[in-house]
């Protein structure tokens, strides 16, 4: 197919080895990623051993339900994203744009949600640094829990704002009829990316907002 | 003898020595294998330079045999290394238990240090020949780190925890005294020495002049005027479990662990009092941060190893 | 043995102007252009150390304040460790060779390579300007609580600038893993690589484990000075020997990454000048691989005296000791291969002598340092200063040197003067010795490293050490200029002016934009030396 064969770039000898290439880079570039996070989860198990139970009282702290919310949301545009893949591998091109859309609309209010959340720990003075105001014995601990979720959510945040550009910009390359079910590497990139942004929020969830939190 | 080379520190404490002969130790090994390498690369540089006539005859590009003879024998070197040098750290981490106690504060720039006598030292330490001396150590600021060269002995310095090092001196005279980690502008100025005395004259200088209370009667007098003794005494009831004989008894937590109350355990629980709840007991004990500094700490904990423990108490002793 | 005639059009004159260069997506470009930007930090990186030894020269400190002083300790750390030594194997002679030697046109992702070294220059402009508006005085390795909440210097620019530089570190290894992985020409099988190609796989799986590390790090220490987020200050609750362990996971790594693509080049220059197959080549070739896991291992031998725990200490010496065997390994193969070989002693040659001997002197310091009673008195003195520099300068700017000279000729189509080449090899070597031997015996004496002024006594060997920097560093200048001269000025090379095995000498010098016309096909073991006439690989077009 000479659409397809156009595809490949100078340097490949053919499309499956272009395509070979792309998915283990994609791969490689996910565990550079679960290094990167890996750095915050160490951190978090330093101090959760060190004030246990600074972490179940400041985890309280947390809304449950916008968190829980926010799991749903993420789960569901997982869905969506794989279900644009197949879209694009059976040449679907509606199907593709409309599933494409959901999933950076289930993003969007993701990332909604989580501005809601910021913003009430702004106003209960949560926020570490000069501003953070806890009453209670363990307020440095809480302080040290607060420090962490805000950098762990933060660079998921950050993360999924990356991924909302990506996908935002597959929408634009798939209206314009670039993928074929010869050639749609791209969607199956940025839908492994999303999946493992989810993956990381499915870690993130029970052990920021349900510490100690039995039945 | 070593005392006397060039370029060479002073052997004078215990640890020197033992330390120096691993150092000569590495410096045989270091010296036969740089020659053993050396003579070879130079002499089939020479033998088998593109002109010469030498026979290439049987020339082969590996063996099994010579790879397992140089990764076996330089592995059995390597450990011989490794437990020698552990050896050593291992001395050089348990101090004997009738090191005299010092203490020593850090901060930018200088180094404060107090004897259990009272007598205050500012960027100098003296010190009796003959007697193990261990200086528990903690920073106001930022991580410094306590190094004598001659005692071939240094620890750093942290804000927020107790580090300590020993050594016994042997041989009188005045030894540097360095900051070993970086700590900003004045780090090269944060020096000093340790002088080393005669038994007698240290004594005298001991009892001189500068001296302060000594840090158990300050920690006593701390422990009266912050309110302690109001929760902490060792009457039925008390709010607090009683500290008669604390220092180094084995605390029972809250949730079944267990601590060892040293100086840091101590340290930690003036100020931090909800991170370990002993267990029987209430979290009521506020903090005392910002209440009593670094020098404060170490008095009070100080006057708390003078508490003997006490014949049978009802309820809430300390097991020891 | 014919060799193909000087080529009209080849990758440096296929189209000319800044844009050509800059829009690059050609490996061999994107070298060069890392060449050019590496070569700048190691003239910055060398300024800062001539001015520290000047200041050395006397006890007191004379020639700047102590703030200076400290600065300038910080920035020839930072600008040598992350913007010379980490790149300048990898980047430049990496990017040239790994597709040439596998017989690809190009890496795996060519834009991907471009943006890395876009993000290389970002960084390096953050730097390059936090150091013009004040400069930062953290030491390289950023200790908090001093760094976070005492100093008040640029340390977040720096620090953004080496998290971007990071990246551009990880996006090259995952390129070559992806390249070496599946691009490798047809009956080219992992045995028959070269062994630069195995150094250089095993150091990107450093690249991309370690670094990441890193740029975490970097992020929570960033939070911690601008917001106040508590994570290693004990005045905000938290644990300032946990910076030491997140900051060491990585930066011991990175030394890896420093000296694995080094002793990739030594091989190959073994073997070529020696015109034997490297004895041991499995050997070599797992060393690598062992060094890379293990060397992720050993972190907590930087914190025998932080206070951790004496059994975390011994874990951790007896696993230093480990990871010298490999190194070991690799030094004794090197020497066996020289065994009935027909050894000439061209200038990237001299540079791999001087390589084996420092390397090994380096080396064996490191088990000075593994042995734990024996690291309480030189931890944070001039002998670990010295055991580094005779790595990090004895070893890779060696075989960098080493390394460039042998490939100049393909690089450039320019041989460069072999006697100007084989002078300052020896310039180098004496310089280097004269610098860095008498730093040990300081160190042993007790004198603590980052000082600016010090005792008396030690003024003897700071003289002789400054000496030897002064030597050390003209012996650099020579090849900068003699290189730059040849590019215009040097006799023009043929395809394989060293008769040297290898993929990427079966092209013309200069290569063509997409290396090989005809992918080649591979049909025998590397370094296939000992053949009486010296064999072209069969199907390889020229």
């Amino acid at each position: 197919m000479s659409e397809a064969v156009s595809r490949v770039a100078h340097h490949f000898d053919d499309a499956a080895q272009q395509k070979d290439a792309a998915t283990l880079g994609m791969w490689v570039f996910l565990v550079t990623e679960i290094l990167f996070f890996g750095g915050l989860f160490l951190a978090y198990v330093v101090y959760r051993t060190s004030f246990p139970e600074a972490w179940v009282e400041a985890s309280h702290e947390l809304d449950v339900t916008l968190g829980g919310i926010n799991t749903a949301v993420l789960i569901l545009s997982s869905l969506t994203m794989a279900l644009a893949v197949q879209a694009a591998q059976l040449g679907r091109r509606k199907g593709l744009i409309v599933f494409l859309a959901l999933t950076i609309l289930l993003g969007g209010t993701f990332l909604g949600i989580k501005a809601v959340e910021y913003h009430h720990k702004v106003v209960e003075h949560h926020v570490p640094g000069a501003s953070f105001q806890f009453h209670g014995a363990n307020a440095r601990a809480v302080q040290i829990f607060f420090s962490i979720y805000f950098a762990m959510t933060g660079m998921h945040a950050l993360h999924m704002v990356i991924g909302v550009g990506l996908l935002l910009n597959l929408m634009r390359q798939g209206l314009a009829g670039r993928f074929t079910p010869a050639w749609y590497t791209p969607v199956e990139m940025v839908g492994l990316y999303w999946h493992f942004v989810d993956i990381v929020w499915i870690f993130l969830f029970p052990l920021l907002y349900l510490v100690g939190r039995h039945g | 003898m070593l005392n006397n080379l060039p370029f060479f520190p002073p052997q004078a404490s215990t640890s020197a020595a033992q330390v120096d002969a691993l150092y000569f130790y590495l410096i045989g090994i270091s010296g036969l294998m740089s020659l053993l390498i050396a003579g070879l690369l130079i002499g089939f540089a020479v033998r088998y330079r593109r002109r010469s006539r030498a026979s290439r005859a049987g020339a082969v590009d590996g063996s099994m045999k010579l790879e397992l003879i140089w990764t076996i024998i330089p592995f059995f070197v390597a450990m011989s290394i490794f437990v020698w040098g552990a050896g050593v750290f291992f001395h050089l981490s348990r101090p004997p238990d009738d090191a005299m106690n010092i203490l020593v504060v850090g901060k930018r720039w200088m180094w404060k240090l107090q004897h259990l006598n009272g007598r205050r030292e500012i960027n100098e330490l003296h010190v009796p020949l003959g007697r193990a001396v261990r200086l528990t150590m903690t920073s106001e600021d930022v991580i410094h780190s306590f190094y004598v060269p001659a005692f071939r002995v240094k620890a750093d310095v942290l804000p927020g925890r107790y580090t300590s090092l020993w050594f016994e001196p042997t041989r009188p005279g005045r030894y540097h005294l360095f900051c070993a980690e970086y700590c900003g502008t004045r780090h090269s100025g944060m020096v000093g020495w340790v002088v080393v005395m005669q038994p007698e004259e240290f004594q005298t200088w001991l009892g001189g002049d500068a001296r302060d209370v000594a840090p158990a009667r300050a920690g006593e007098r701390l422990f009266t005027n912050l309110g302690c003794a109001t929760c902490h005494n060792p009457g039925s009831g008390a709010r607090g479990p009683s500290l008669q004989g604390v220092f180094g008894s084995t605390i029972a937590l809250k949730g079944g662990a267990r601590a060892s109350a040293d100086e840091s355990y101590l340290r930690e629980s003036i100020l931090d009092p909800q991170a370990k709840l002993v267990d029987g007991y209430e979290a009521l004990m506020p903090t005392f941060r910002g209440l009593v500094g670094e020098e404060g700490l170490m008095q009070i904990i100080e006057y708390l190893k003078t508490l003997e423990p006490a014949a049978a108490q009802p309820g809430g002793t300390p097991q020891s | 043995m014919t060799q193909p005639p000087a080529p009209d059009r080849h990758y440096l004159n296929v189209n000319y102007g800044v844009r050509s260069w800059l829009l690059t997506v050609d490996h061999k470009r994107i070298a060069l252009l890392y060449l050019g930007s590496v070569t700048l930090f190691f003239m910055i990186g060398g300024i800062f150390a001539m001015l520290v030894r000047l200041e050395l020269l006397t006890p007191e400190g004379d020639l700047m304040q102590a703030e200076t002083y400290n600065k300038m300790f910080t920035m020839h750390g930072i600008a040598m460790v992350f913007f010379f030594l980490l790149p300048a194997i990898p980047a430049v002679l990496g990017n040239f060779l790994v597709p040439m030697m596998i017989g690809a046109k190009d890496l795996a992702f060519p834009r991907l390579n471009l943006l890395s070294w876009y993000l290389y220059m970002i960084g390096a402009l953050f730097t390059i300007w936090a150091i013009v508006a004040g400069g930062v005085d953290t030491g390289w390795t950023f200790y908090t609580p001093y760094s976070t909440a005492w100093s008040n210097t640029n340390v977040v620019p720096v620090a953004l600038g080496i998290f971007v530089a990071g990246f551009s570190s990880i996006l090259t290894g995952l390129n070559f893993i992806v390249t070496i992985h599946k691009m490798r020409a047809p009956g080219l099988t992992w045995f028959r690589l070269p062994l630069f190609i195995w150094a250089h796989y095993a150091t990107s799986i450093i690249m991309i484990l370690g670094t990441p590390v890193l740029a975490i790090t970097i992020v929570l220490v960033a939070l911690e000075r601008i917001f106040h987020f508590g994570f290693f200050d004990p005045a905000l609750g938290g644990d300032p020997v946990l910076f030491q362990h997140f900051f060491w996971f990585y930066s011991h790594p990175a030394v890896y990454i420093m000296i694995l693509p080094a002793m990739g080049v030594i091989s190959e220059l073994v073997a070529c000048y020696s015109r034997k197959r490297i004895f041991g080549y499995s050997f070599v070739a797992f060393s690598s691989l062992a060094i890379a896991l293990v060397g992720f291992l050993v972190w907590g031998h930087h914190m025998f005296v932080s206070g951790q725990s004496v059994y975390a200490a011994l874990v951790f010496s007896i696993l230093s000791f480990l990871v010298a065997i490999p190194s070991a390994v690799k030094v004794f193969n090197w020497t066996a291969t020289l065994y009935k070989g027909r050894i000439s002693f061209e200038t990237p040659m001299l540079y791999v002598f001087g390589f084996i001997g420092l390397f090994t002197v380096g080396g064996l310091t490191g088990l000075f340092l593994a042995a734990l009673g024996l690291d309480v008195h030189v931890h944070d003195t001039y002998f670990i200063v010295a055991h580094f520099h005779y790595i990090m300068v004895g070893g890779t700017i060696m075989a960098y040197l080493g390394g460039l000279h042998f490939w100049w000729p393909k690089i450039s189509g320019r041989l460069y003067p072999e006697w100007w080449g084989r002078l300052s090899a020896g310039v180098i070597f004496v310089g280097f010795n004269l610098t860095f031997f008498p730093q040990f015996i300081l160190g042993y004496l007790g004198m603590p490293r980052r000082y600016h002024v010090y005792p008396e006594e030690f003024q003897v060997l700071n003289v002789m050490s400054s000496a030897g920097a002064s030597i050390l560093g003209f012996g650099y200048l020579i090849p900068l200029v003699y290189m730059i001269w040849s590019m215009r000025y040097g006799k023009p090379a043929p395809a394989n002016p060293w008769s040297a095995a290898g993929l990427e000498w079966t092209t013309p010098s200069p290569p063509p934009t997409e290396n090989f016309p005809v992918t080649p096909v591979v049909t025998e073991e590397a370094y296939a030396y000992d053949l009486p006439a010296r064999r072209l690989p069969e199907g390889t077009h020229v």
